[in-house]
């Protein structure tokens, strides 16, 4: 170029700035702020993803925080025997026939006595929508309480129970004067009557710890809706998965990496294996209803089917970054040990898994979490349902009781006409965010901690 | 080596629940997502009450739900598909298929359609017709056919506001999309005349072909962009509704019941939708909800029979039970129902 340039101007005219590095060529210049250009770029595109997960996370943050508190109405209750127990005997079975409809009817009578002996009135409000602060969870608690503990009967005793999601609503301002007038299951004499009782301190928000040990509910009581069979439907797929995926994938990537020998057929495994990773999660779904349900009948909805097809879901991933991480071991470890004698078994088992197993660890853990966090398996296998009884515990055969997932939850909750639903499946959003971050700071400690560089 | 023992621990835990597998000891129960909140508050209120575990209650559609329990019979397959349509002989022959051969069929009410607007939007009363003007992919127009030409609600219906056409249908998967075609779009086309003018020109070898492909001529719906056929629940059309504050949703009764704040219902032919004017008939957009009982589980499955006894109570279903409450309405034929659950009628060959 500056050859080209230098013979079109004549040589009797010198110009000193063409050759300068302090002044800038015009391709300097055009070279540079194409440089600058790509550097805005990058910086915009990193901006925007930013953002958006900003916006992503400000939206469930807002939406969410608030299910991590609840309302809840605290009145003393008088067990009123002979409502509760018709035949006087004190048998479970002549009591189970009082329902819940009967202990609504006792807990609604009960606080309408108590706002009147404490003054508070009631004005403007019929009986009936002062009945509806008390949440329809809270008879069916006080029935199981009562059930329990026959002796309460008669007794005086002091009950705490949610209010109602319109009400939990209003505190936390998702229900506002104007949204409650057009509203037919609020009026806005409900709001001031609760206003007054909040100041009478019957009715007050607490931290809400029933969000993450209680059942899912229906959707006449969101205010009662839970992570807790979520949270052990996950935690035992986690385990099963862990338990399972391990061993397969560890042994079958020392196999591939340090035993095979080198042929087509472990062309067309490792082939093979890099495809099933890339496989939509869905059709590991299909493959474990026709296997593990319609086949070997493990029952529906269960954590093991789920973990079964996690797993096949995790394993492709968990092979690729084991062999990876053996990979890493320099030959020179392997040589050493060989020459000192050590069987081909030692070398792998003594020297190279205990060096490769950090970044074997690193991988499970983000397959986990991939696993975690995964719905579309489970619609299949009958996970993504209404469970409100928990799983037993995991020696009583609790990984066969029908459980639901986290994940799982956030999307059935999402799809529910109370608006209170929206709020909870934020909240779960939460709680999937919190497990997902942990799991992640754990592998990056566990690669600082212990990864060596060659 | 500590794998190893993780590797055994796995292998007994299969072996364990191999055995296991065979009892199941709670009620299992899929199909429509409309019948859904229904059947977990009646389950909810089951398992408070008796002794026996909570049902399991799963979503996913009336057409999947009724093809997943004529999968077969055993422990491993659902006892109770929810169904917001009635069953078809195509799913009875399946059913008899697979060994399925008694199946009870319980309807335990009716359930309302509304059309929804923003609640700070204007007031719409609409008959038939005017969704049939607003939506088909042709309509009549001075005595014949053309491709629907209308942009605007005031167009054919000078009572209504001149506003954008836009609305939200249930998509084809859909249930309610059935009843939605029946009773209001094939009713429309009929009040306009169009189906006259279909009729005309059908194409077929009987009357009756004919009267099918002026039918289908009739619910075919227009594909420029004014209706959305939606696929997702009705969380999805309040989303959609939320951003187009013109558009109009189609909404189930209760759906409609729960979000009163943000929603503003319009009158078909006049009525005002609520339980008591679908009860009586003079709402006319409304479906029978139903769920079929896989019989030969009846005393397989502990707490199957007391469940579906249950559902259709006065307590659970009656006029003044939860259901009702939550935007059910009650079938006036309830107590015939519930001597039917408890004599285990299986239902009669469809007609």
């Amino acid at each position: 170029m500056t050859d080209a340039t230098s013979s079109q101007v004549p040589a009797a005219a010198p110009s000193p700035a063409r050759s300068s590095l302090l002044t800038q060529s015009a391709l300097m210049k055009k070279r540079n702020a194409a440089e600058a250009r790509f550097k805005a770029y990058g910086v915009a595109a990193i901006c925007v993803s930013l953002s958006v997960l900003a916006i992503m996370l400000w939206t469930i943050f807002s939406d969410g925080v608030s299910a991590f508190k609840q309302a809840s109405l605290t009145f003393p209750v008088t067990l009123d025997a002979d409502a509760l127990d018709p035949k006087g005997n004190r048998e479970r079975a002549e009591m189970m026939r009082v329902t819940t409809i009967g202990y609504t009817k006792l807990l609604n009578a009960q606080l309408l006595a108590h706002l009147e002996a404490r003054g508070i009135s009631t004005e403007g409000v019929s009986d009936k929508d002062v009945a509806a602060f008390i949440s329809r969870d809270t008879p069916a608690r006080l029935r199981d309480m009562v059930l329990e503990q026959p002796e309460l009967l008669g007794q005086t005793i002091t009950v705490e129970g949610f209010a109602t999601g319109r009400i939990d609503g209003y505190i936390k301002g998702r229900v506002t004067r104007d949204t409650a007038a057009l509203d037919t299951n609020i009026s806005v004499a409900q709001l001031d009557l609760a206003d007054r009782m909040q100041d009478e301190g019957i009715l007050d928000t607490k931290f809400n710890w029933g969000f993450l040990t209680n059942p899912d509910a229906s959707d006449q009581r969101p205010e009662a809706a839970g992570l807790g069979v979520a949270l052990i439907g996950s935690a035992y797929m986690m385990a099963l998965v862990v338990i399972m995926v391990l061993p397969l994938g560890v042994a079958a990537s020392i196999y591939l990496e340090e035993f095979a020998p080198r042929n087509r057929w472990t062309d067309l495994i490792e082939v093979n294996i890099s495809n099933l990773a890339a496989v939509p999660s869905i059709v590991y779904g299909i493959l474990g209803l026709a296997i593990f349900i319609n086949f070997a009948k493990f029952p529906q909805s269960s954590p093991l089917v789920g973990a079964l097809v996690l797993t096949l879901m995790t394993l492709p991933t968990i092979i690729i970054a084991t062999r990876a991480a053996i990979r890493a071991v320099p030959p020179s470890i392997r040589d050493a040990a060989l020459g000192v004698g050590a069987s081909k078994m030692q070398t792998v088992f003594h020297h190279v898994l205990p060096l490769a197993a950090p970044g074997i660890l690193t991988g499970t853990i983000l397959g986990l979490a991939s696993a975690l966090g995964e719905t579309a398996p489970l619609l299949l296998i009958g996970m993504v349902a209404f469970v409100a009884n928990y799983p037993a515990g995991p020696l009583d055969g609790g990984v066969l009781d029908p459980a639901t997932a986290l994940p799982v939850q956030v999307y059935s909750w999402a799809s529910r006409s109370d608006p209170a639903f929206i709020e909870r499946s934020a909240g779960a959003i939460i709680v999937l965010l919190a497990f997902l971050v942990t799991m992640n700071i754990i592998a990056i400690i566990l690669r600082r901690r212990f990864e060596r560089r060659w | 080596m500590s794998f190893a023992k993780l590797a055994a621990s796995a292998v007994v835990l299969a072996a364990a629940s191999a055995t296991a597998a065979s009892a199941r000891d709670n009620v299992q129960i899929t199909g429509s997502s409309t019948v859904l909140p229904y059947s977990t508050i009646v389950a909810e209120a089951f398992g408070e009450n008796f002794d026996f575990p909570t049902p399991v209650v799963e979503g996913g559609g009336s057409g999947a739900g009724r093809a997943k329990m004529c999968e077969g019979v055993g422990t491993n397959t659902v006892d109770i598909a929810n169904s917001s349509s009635r069953i078809t002989q195509k799913d009875l022959d399946t059913c008899a298929a697979n060994g399925v051969n008694e199946v009870m069929e319980v309807r335990f009410g009716y359930d309302g359609i509304v059309f929804a607007s923003d609640v700070n939007g204007p007031e719409f009363a609409f008959t038939p017709s005017d969704i049939y003007n607003a939506l088909a992919a042709e309509v009549a127009k001075d005595g014949a056919i053309v491709a629907n030409p209308h942009t605007q609600w005031s167009e054919f219906n000078s009572a209504l506001p001149a506003q954008d056409i836009l609305v939200l249908s249930p998509g084809t998967k859909h249930g309610t999309r059935e009843v939605y075609d029946e009773r209001v779009i094939y009713d429309g086309c009929k009040e306009t005349g169009a189906y006259d003018l279909f009729l005309a020109v059908a194409q077929g070898d009987d009357d009756k072909a004919k009267a099918r492909a002026a039918k289908k001529a009739c619910t075919t719906l227009r594909t420029d962009g004014r209706n959305v056929d939606i696929d997702g629940d009705y969380t999805e059309t309040l989303a959609r509704l939320d951003a187009d504050k013109k558009a109009i949703g189609v909404f189930g009764l209760s759906f409609y019941q729960n979000n009163t704040d943000k929603l503003r219902v319009a009158t078909m032919g006049g009525v005002v939708p609520s339980t008591e004017s679908i009860a009586t008939g003079e709402y006319p957009v409304s479906r029978p909800l139903f769920f079929y009982v896989k019989m030969a589980h009846l005393d397989v499955i502990p707490g199957l029979q007391e469940y579906i006894e249950f559902f259709v109570s006065d307590d659970m279903a009656g006029p003044d039970g939860p259901l009702a409450e939550y935007g059910l309405v009650a079938d006036p034929e309830l107590a015939a129902t519930q001597e039917m659950v408890a004599n285990r009628t299986p239902m009669a060959p469809l007609n």
